[in-house]
């Protein structure tokens, strides 16, 4: 009897030791590329930086910041999308993944359809829907002709180009989709059909039945959608050079945010200060703003973690 | 669950039965139009813009200033056109490149560390974990400018190797998808490998990766579509130079770059898009159970 308990012990000394050589890999990787470079983030912060020198400015990158307009244009637009594509994103996938659900004929051929976008390439994808939506020949104005009304400028139009960013982001949707196909199909058929039983109407069913079911499962695609609308960056930079005529050719200087900065996300005008400007202090500044907003929401998934490690370990 | 939606027999008892069961019926038929109508309105909508590029790559390059939306001659010469016009090959090589060293690289290093998250007690396993998901969650453009001075130093900007090279020390995407499915694996199958005296590594090359292999499926085909995809990283390391140039980056600037008109665009989309979707025909399972994973474990 002793042995067999002074073997787990042994071993379990011993797995310390084994676990730091199997994770050695990953932990240089993390040191290397996550805690190094945001202590050097924030040291670049107070420093004047454009490749070659090197200079201790204090506060100066962070005072201009302040007065930085299109800083607060890009937190904006960044902002934009965390409220309204999100949510649109998030509602739309719930809803064709409700509709897949209740679908008695073709509903695996549905589920491929409604997936297959979100597999485009994300600059195909984009260049695609600038030609779509191109005032002169775009298809969808053609259409929209068709039955009277006029389209739009789409990417051309500061008022439209976030929202025809939204309808890319929906086409796109098809992952989520399938995150909340898989946990409708989890929620136990009995508690509808006592429902059913007891008068429950549909909307009734959903709220009580449906909703707290899968609630944590719509947590974490709001929490992720939220965090990838931090980093928006490709759609909007696509959409702007294409929609704008502008080359992407080394050396030149293409301002991003075509029409009027409508599509200048944070993360672009960070790019643009980095490595088109060159002040790569300032840009630190900028990205230490876009590290607190994405931590923010990570520690919300960090804790939805910790539960589910409690349940399975 | 739309059986018992859709019928919900509450018609007031004093009516004929007869009546009820056809109005019964003939609610379930409307709802069963009314959903797959609603479906086929919303499939349309999502096949059509691939469609109309389809239709747009195969037309005139005067009939692409119009705004005609069905090709008068169908050009498939359109797409031999954009082979020379732009290097496309030079573009797809590097590429596959990035891709195909990417997810090699990616898969030698994340399952080990996935495999010991999963199945080693050792104190900071939870601490190890959560650096896994800082590190996913982490906007790349946050520790942009350290990182690309790392690699300035090195000598390596202008080519793919600074997005290559740091596969080989894990990949936070993978590590997590991996060791939330290796905790699915019941503990007894590398427990009995254990007492038959084999190695961590033996254990994991016999016993786990067998058992793993829908999971590694999935990471594998995610990293190569994200490299394939990707436009941020060779933007930020190796648009400054023309030989290093990916698919993303020339499509980007595609248009303007070769002053073309919107059906060559559109061929060039096209191209950029065939291989992703053949492959998800040929390998469906694997990615609808690899986003599953993604979201249901989590």
């Amino acid at each position: 009897m002793s042995t067999v308990l002074a073997a787990p012990r042994t071993w379990r000394r011993r797995e310390g030791l084994r676990a730091l050589v199997w994770l050695s890999p990953w932990l240089v990787g993390f040191a290397v590329f996550f805690l190094y470079p945001l202590a050097a983030t924030v040291y670049f912060s107070f420093h004047r930086y454009d490749l070659f020198t090197l200079e201790f400015v204090g506060l100066d990158n962070y005072r201009y910041f302040l007065t930085d307009e299109r800083a607060f244009v890009s937190i904006g637009n960044t902002l934009w999308l965390v409220v309204f594509m999100v949510p649109a994103q998030v509602l739309f996938a719930l809803g064709l993944a409700q509709l897949v659900t209740r679908l008695k004929a073709g509903a695996g051929l549905f589920r491929t359809i409604f997936y297959l976008p979100s597999l485009i390439p994300t600059v195909a994808g984009t260049v695609a829907f600038v030609f779509l939506l191109n005032p002169a020949t775009g298809p969808v104005n053609q259409l929209l002709e068709l039955i009277g009304v006029t389209g739009p400028d789409w990417f051309g139009d500061r008022d439209w180009s976030k929202p025809s960013l939204t309808l890319l982001g929906m086409w796109g949707v098809g992952n989520t989709m399938v995150i909340f196909l898989a946990a409708l199909l989890d929620v136990p058929r009995h508690l509808y059909e006592a429902a059913a039983l007891d008068g429950a109407g549909a909307w009734r069913q959903f709220r009580s039945i449906t909703l707290p079911t899968i609630s944590p499962v719509l947590v974490f695609s709001a929490v992720t959608g939220v965090i990838y609308a931090l980093q928006y960056f490709t759609q909007a930079m696509i959409a702007a050079r294409v929609a704008s005529g502008a080359t992407d050719s080394p050396g030149s200087s293409f301002t991003p945010g075509y029409p009027e900065m409508s599509t200048l996300t944070l993360p672009q005008w960070l790019f643009h200060a980095g490595f088109r400007d060159f002040s790569m202090g300032y840009a630190c500044v900028l990205a230490l703003l876009l590290f607190a907003a994405s931590m923010a929401f990570t520690l919300i998934l960090l804790r939805r973690f910790r539960a589910f490690d409690r349940e399975v370990s | 669950m739309s059986t018992a939606l859709a019928t919900r027999p509450q018609a007031p008892a004093s009516r004929p039965r007869g009546r009820t069961a056809r109005s019964v019926r003939g609610r379930r038929i409307l709802y069963w139009i009314a959903t797959h109508a609603l479906a086929v309105a919303l499939a349309i909508m999502f096949i059509g813009p691939l469609v109309f590029i389809a239709l747009t790559a195969l037309m005139t390059d005067q009939q692409a200033l119009t705004s005609q939306l069905w090709p008068r001659s169908w050009n498939w010469g359109n797409f031999a056109e954009i082979f020379e016009r732009s290097p496309l090959l030079l573009w797809i090589g590097n590429t596959m490149l990035y891709a195909v060293l990417g997810t090699v690289f990616m898969l030698l290093s994340s399952i080990p560390v996935a495999y010991a998250l999963a199945r080693f007690r050792f104190p900071g396993r939870r601490a190890a974990f959560l650096a896994v998901i800082a590190m996913m969650m982490l906007p790349p453009q946050v520790v942009a400018v350290p990182v690309y001075l790392i690699w300035a130093r090195a000598e390596l900007t202008g080519t793919l190797w600074p997005l290559i090279l740091p596969m080989l020390l894990g990949d936070a995407f993978s590590i997590f998808l991996l060791r939330q499915f290796l905790l699915t694996i019941p503990k007894d199958y590398t427990d009995a490998a254990r007492v038959d005296g084999c190695s961590d590594f033996t254990t994991l090359v016999r016993v786990v990766l067998p058992m793993a292999r829908p999971a590694i499926a999935a990471v594998a085909l995610f990293q190569f579509f994200y490299c394939w995809n990707d436009y941020y990283g060779p933007l930020l390391y190796a648009s400054t130079n023309l030989d290093n140039w990916t698919l993303s980056i020339g499509l980007a600037s595609f248009k303007a770059l070769h002053s073309v008109q919107w059906n060559l665009t559109m061929a060039a989309t096209l191209l950029v898009m065939a291989p992703v979707i053949i492959v998800f025909f040929l390998a469906q399972r694997v990615f609808i159970e690899g986003v599953t994973l993604t979201g249901v474990k989590g």
